[in-house]
């Protein structure tokens, strides 16, 4: 009886002090995979959804932060001509000055803002804005750049602006509305999309400008895109948000 | 590998796997925190910006 079990047990026994190196291998390339995927996931899905969220809740913190008031401002004639804009001074490098709203990207999109367009400090949390171009509702052209994929993605959507789309920029002087005109794909070299009168380095400006750069095609550094945008008018706080985003910014003082 | 660290592992099976999640929750921790944002870089040029 006894000898039967040991019989039974020594080949187990034996089993269990063998290292094999090709099954070592095996399993550290088994682990490498699993991690190659668990890394393509946290990067194309989830840091992009947390970070996704991060931007939006920044941007409505800082929304809050400059004022309560919520309500709606008159649509048509009736409402008060806002004037010529009030156009802010730029803050220091990655100081977060304004939030981007773009109903096209869905009704609660809104992202923060920072003067800068370093990767680590500004791009990977935020959208930047390019350093000595104009500020919001200045003549001449408001430069951003963001990402396309990844690290929040807050331009993932840029090519499916359609012309007339509005585009508002909250600072705390009030919302500047945009309209989306057109489209342009240039080199990663190509600055000429950031002059004050774009590609036309030497023409005086006339016209109030915005201009998104972003990363094409996704994925990819190759070219960049550029979204162009023309002043429409703009919102003084004190008169109240833009009827077409007045959900946000009643969600934002419910929450 | 995975073999020798079960064998490792002291306890009853019940022990052996509560320690292994634990172990696996902090190598995932430590992936998200420091491992991927430093791979990212490499991964996916994420250029944005035009500059000269």
């Amino acid at each position: 009886m006894v000898a039967e079990d040991a019989l039974r047990l020594r080949p187990r026994a034996a089993k269990r002090h063998r290292v094999s190196v090709i099954g070592i291998i095996g399993e550290l390339f088994i682990s490498a995979g699993v991690l190659v995927l668990l890394f393509l996931g946290w990067q194309l899905w989830l840091n992009d959804l947390v970070v996704g969220n991060q931007q939006n809740k920044q941007a409505s913190q800082l929304s809050q932060s400059w004022g309560k008031n919520e309500a709606s401002a008159p649509v048509g004639p009736q409402r008060p001509d806002p004037g010529a804009p009030v156009v802010g001074v730029a803050p220091a490098n990655a100081v977060s000055f304004a939030t981007l709203i773009v109903p096209r990207f869905g009704a609660d999109y809104q992202r923060p803002i920072a003067e800068g367009i370093g990767v680590v400090d500004v791009l990977n949390g935020r959208i930047g804005h390019y350093p000595g171009t104009q500020m919001p509702g200045a003549v001449g052209n408001v430069a951003i750049a963001g990402h396309r994929t990844t690290w929040g993605a807050p331009f993932t959507a840029i090519n499916e602006l359609q012309v007339g789309d509005s585009i508002y920029i909250e600072t705390p002087d009030g919302w500047y509305k945009y309209i989306f005109r057109s489209l342009e794909f240039v080199q990663p070299t190509g600055v000429g999309v950031l002059d004050a009168v774009p590609q036309s380095p030497s023409t005086a400006p006339t016209d109030r400008l915005l201009t998104i750069t972003s990363c094409n095609p996704k994925f990819s550094a190759a070219e960049r895109f550029v979204a162009y945008s023309v002043f429409d008018t703009w919102y003084p706080r004190a008169g109240g948000a833009p009827a077409e985003i007045a959900g946000l910014t009643q969600a934002k003082a419910a929450g | 590998m995975y073999g020798a660290l079960w064998r490792v592992l002291p306890g009853a099976v019940w022990l052996k796997l509560l320690i292994l999640l634990i172990l696996l929750v902090a190598v995932l921790a430590a992936c998200v925190t420091w491992v991927f944002p430093w791979a990212q870089e490499y991964v996916f040029p994420q250029d944005v910006t035009v500059t000269q």
